[in-house]
Order: C-alpha cells, then sequence, then structure tokens
C-alpha cells in the first residue's frame, strides 16, 4: 500500500480496535484548542489595554491567565496525548486497548471532568499558586484517579500486544504517563484545611517548596509537552510520511538520554534565589546538555523525509508535522541558552520567557498536534480524504506567521526590559521607572495580541474543515501541489 | 553486608553508575548486530495495514 510497507508483511487481522473513545478525544481537543487559544488572546489584549479587565474579578487577567495555560497544556495537549496515545498503542501492538470501551470512556469522560472543575476553580478564585499546578487538593485527587485508569488502559495494552517489540513512540508516552504520576502525586501533597472547604497548605516549606514546584514545572515541559509528543511525532511522521523513521537507533539514544538528564533541569526556574548556588549550577548544566538528545531527536524527525523531500510540496499536513520538529529543535537550542547563568541575569521573569514558551507550544507542541489531528479525523470517520488540503495549507502560513509575530515582538520586549531593569545612569542610581519599562512594552504588546489573532484564526479554519471532513463533504479544488492525488488522499479505508 | 552499607557504598558513585548503564545502552543501541533487527522494529507502524496505513 505504502512504498514503506511494501517490503513488510501487512498483518490485517482481526482486532477490532477500540476507536469510539479516539473520536471523542479528537473532538475534545479541537473544542479545548478553540477555549484555550480564545483565553490566550483575550488575556494578551487585556494586557496590552488594562481597561479590558471588567470590575468582575472572576473575568480579570489573573484568573484568566491559568485557565489559559491550563486550557492549552492540559486540556488541549492531554487530550491529544490521550487520545493518540491510545490511537497508535492499539496499532503498533495490533491488540484493542485494555479495559476495552467502558475503560476508555472513564478515562476521556474523568479527564474532561478534571478540566471543567479545575477552570470553574481558577475563576472563583480557587488556586494553590503554584504554576501549572494551580488546582486544589479536590481535583488533583480526582486527576489522580483519573490518571491511574489511563496507565492501566496503556499499559495493560503493551502487556497483551501481539507485536515482539514495543514500538519507541510507546516508551515516550509511557515515559510521559509515568512521569506525570509521580510529579503530580509529589508536588501536589497538601493537606486540606477541612473536608468540605477548598483550601490546603502544601508539606513542603520555603526553597524546598520553591524547588520541588520547579522540579514539577520544568519535568511537566519535559516529559508532558516533549516526552509525550515526541511519542506522537515517532509514529505519526512515519505514517504521513508513508517511511519509517530516519534512525530506530537514534530514536533509541534519542530516548534514554532524554530520560536520563531531563529530570535534573529544573533547577534553571530559580537562578539567583534562595535555592543553594550548586542547586542551581547543576540545573543550568543539565540543561545545557539537553542540547544534546534535542538535536538527536529533530535530526532524526526531520531527517525521515530524507529522499522525500518533495512530499512537504504536495502534503501541508506533512508541513504541519515537519515544522513542527524544526520549531522544537529551535525552541530547544534557546531553552538551554536561557538556562545559562548570565543569559538568566537578562531574561528571567521578562517577556523573553513567555515568547520562548510559545515557540515551543505553538510551533511544536500546538503544530505537531494540528498534523496529529488532519491525520486522524478522516481515518476515524472512514474518509477518503481531509474536506479540504488548500485550507490545511491556508491555516499552516496563518498560523506559521502568527507564532514569528508572536515570539519576534517577545523577544524584542524581553530583551528591552531586561536592558532597562539592569540599567543605571552614572550617579548609580536605576535609569527607568518601573513604569517606564511597562509602559515601553505596549506596542509589543499589541502586536503579541496581534500573532495570537492570527493563531486563533488559522485554528478556527482547522475546525472548520476537521468538521466537513467528518461530515464526509469533499471540496471542490485541484489537486494540492503538483503531484495529482498522491498525497493526503487516503486509499479507501477497510473498516 | 547489608543493605545500608551497600547503599552508603553505591551511593557515592551514583553518577558512574548512570554513565556505564547509558554506555551500554548506547553500545545495545549501535552494535552492528543488532542493525537489522532495528530496521525491522522501525517498520511497527506499518505492519497494520488497515486505517489507509
Amino acid at each position: 500500500m505504502s512504498p514503506a510497507s511494501a517490503g513488510v508483511a501487512v498483518q490485517a487481522d482481526v482486532v477490532s480496535y477500540e476507536d469510539d473513545v479516539i473520536r471523542k478525544f479528537v473532538i475534545a481537543s479541537t473544542f479545548w484548542a478553540i477555549v484555550g487559544l480564545l483565553m490566550g488572546v483575550i488575556i494578551a489584549l487585556q494586557l496590552a489595554y488594562p481597561f479590558l479587565n471588567p470590575p468582575l474579578e472572576w473575568f480579570t487577567f489573573g484568573r484568566l491567565r491559568p485557565v489559559h495555560t491550563s486550557a492549552v497544556i492540559f486540556a488541549f495537549g492531554g487530550n491529544v496525548l490521550i487520545g493518540t496515545s491510545f490511537y497508535s498503542v492499539q496499532r503498533t501492538c495490533r491488540a484493542n486497548l485494555f479495559g476495552g470501551r467502558d475503560l476508555a470512556n472513564f478515562v476521556f469522560w474523568g479527564y474532561q471532568m478534571f478540566i471543567v472543575l479545575a477552570a470553574s476553580g481558577y475563576l472563583l478564585g480557587i488556586t494553590q499558586s503554584k504554576e501549572y499546578a494551580e488546582p486544589e487538593w479536590y481535583v488533583d485527587l480526582w486527576l489522580t484517579i483519573v490518571w491511574v485508569a489511563y496507565l492501566v488502559a496503556f499499559a495493560g495494552t503493551l502487556l497483551k500486544r501481539r507485536e515482539p517489540h514495543i514500538y519507541v513512540s510507546n516508551w515516550f508516552y509511557l515515559a510521559f504517563i509515568l512521569t506525570i504520576a509521580m510529579l503530580h502525586i509529589v508536588n501536589n501533597l497538601a493537606v486540606p484545611v477541612s473536608w468540605t472547604g477548598a483550601k490546603s497548605y502544601i508539606v513542603w516549606a520555603g526553597v524546598q517548596d520553591a524547588m520541588t514546584q520547579w522540579w514539577y514545572g520544568h519535568n511537566a515541559v519535559g516529559f508532558f509537552l516533549t516526552a509525550g509528543f515526541l511519542g506522537l511525532m515517532y509514529y505519526f511522521i512515519p505514517k504521513q510520511a508513508e517511511r519509517p523513521v530516519y534512525s530506530y537507533r537514534l530514536s533509541i539514544i534519542h530516548f534514554w538520554a532524554l530520560i536520563f538528564l531531563y529530570i535534573w533541569a529544573g533547577p534553571h526556574h530559580l537562578h539567583y534565589t534562595s535555592l543553594p548556588d550548586w542547586a542551581q549550577t547543576l540545573g543550568m548544566t543539565f540543561s545545557v546538555m539537553l542540547w544534546m538528545p534535542s538535536w538527536g531527536g529533530m535530526i532524526n524527525g526531520i531527517m525521515t523525509l530524507s529522499g522525500a523531500w518533495h512530499k512537504l510540496r504536495t502534503d501541508p499536513v506533512l508541513r504541519f508535522l515537519v515544522v513542527s520538529v524544526g520549531f522544537y529543535g529551535m525552541s530547544t537550542f534557546e531553552g538551554p541558552l536561557m538556562s545559562i547563568k548570565a543569559v538568566n541575569s537578562l531574561s528571567h521573569y521578562t517577556d523573553w520567557t513567555i515568547g520562548h514558551v510559545h515557540s515551543g507550544a505553538l510551533g511544536w507542541v500546538a503544530f505537531v498536534s494540528f498534523g496529529a489531528l488532519y491525520f486522524l479525523t478522516p481515518r476515524l470517520w472512514n474518509r477518503t480524504r481531509l474536506y479540504s488540503l488548500q485550507l490545511v495549507s491556508y491555516h499552516f502560513w496563518i498560523c506559521t506567521v502568527g507564532i514569528v509575530v508572536y515570539i519576534s515582538a517577545m523577544w524584542i520586549s524581553g530583551i528591552m526590559q531586561g536592558l532597562m531593569w539592569r540599567s543605571y545612569d552614572h550617579l548609580g542610581f536605576l535609569q527607568y521607572s518601573f513604569l517606564e519599562t511597562v509602559d515601553a512594552m505596549h506596542p509589543y504588546y499589541v502586536i503579541r495580541a496581534f500573532g495570537g489573532i492570527l493563531f486563533l484564526l488559522g485554528s478556527l479554519i482547522m475546525v472548520y474543515n476537521l468538521w466537513r471532513t467528518a461530515q464526509g463533504k469533499l471540496r471542490k479544488e485541484a489537486a494540492f501541489g503538483e503531484v495529482p492525488g498522491a498525497p493526503g488522499i487516503l486509499p479507501a479505508a477497510a473498516e | 553486608m547489608d543493605i545500608v552499607a551497600l547503599w552508603d557504598a553505591v551511593r557515592p558513585w551514583w553518577v558512574v553508575w548512570m554513565v556505564l548503564l547509558f554506555g551500554a545502552i548506547v553500545f545495545w543501541a549501535v552494535r552492528p548486530k543488532n542493525k537489522r533487527r532495528f530496521e525491522e522494529d522501525a517498520q511497527i507502524p506499518f505492519k497494520d495495514g488497515r486505517n489507509g496505513g
């Protein structure tokens, strides 16, 4: 069927995959993507135009900001990760999902309930004030139950696999599930004030609390936003490109190097704080060493197209997947750079950090997710192809321009902000008042909001395209690129 | 030697053990004998012939 599988015995056997729940995950991912991006646009505008903060405290920047971060990371990203892991684990193990429909549905609805409980709490002011771990104890306990169910479904499928070897994407997904469980539990060890109240107190105190928080926070980046989505990459790029990963051996070294190094990088969030200096240097050193596995993985993803670069011209879905890996390489170059203490003394607490996060979150995580959603929708709804490849291309370019506008604005704003904060006059006084730095950032905040609006617009095009695809509609348009009918047009599904 | 004494003995060299373990993994991955096996493993996503794979 495909060039890659020509020499492989295709074993079309009788396994009936549990795909109904994956359709739900695709719908939920798309829905939460729009919610999260819209929240981002709203808070970007609130920063640029403070009068947009209403007198109602529920909708002010401070309460909407965690709604934005949790919606894009945990709601959009989490649904993508659970859905794609369920899809690929069944196919790489040639076994249906352990626990069947009931367990899968519990994971799906349980996870949506976690999102709604967390987000409603933020609006009401219920938070434990830990970045990316804002939910209070009752939400944390609920997520723990759902997450264990997810682990049981995923690991159970691995255990009953009919393929002797566990494919590398599953290593990454499993590392993601296990590590997130560990991080979530340790960083949320809290004692509720009462069983009927939302408030709790964390068991950690002082700098130990800060270190635990950023051990959690950075490994949420490392194992949720990186390892999980690398699992996605190692399955969906070969599938969409119809060729095996560039080097399977490199993928093994990539995996273990990432696992060995990432867990130590957290202290770089606490440079020049009361954290002991040796711990800061340790965090910096491990962050710099992370350059190697990150770039090894990037090379592996991009070089999968080696010998088939022409597919990029004719397949806009592949463009999303491959450009996402390019952004992964770029932001994992920038991250270690920013973890170097001398650089961090300029970049920390400025918008540079925000720009860095978004080059990773929009360019890598969102793009690789969009690629997977475009891959999954026609297959899960048994359609011959996407509604329109032309619209995928519009989505790609609008979002790419949006990202570039966003991150450029934040680089300029952040470096300017850092330089203004550290400027002294000839008498040794600070040259700028804080308000002057805020005022100087205003034009970049407007540009940033514009970049975010572009990204949201592109994503709305995707929603329309996926919706029409699920309905079974085909847009009348010329074949995309030069090779008519080749890419993106799937053979009729056998199911 | 009880387990506490054993732990005390190995702990100062933890980074050495980890580097050795990682080195063993790299050796396993790049060993020419395993080349063919890994090339076959890379084909796993295509073994499932359905759904347009």
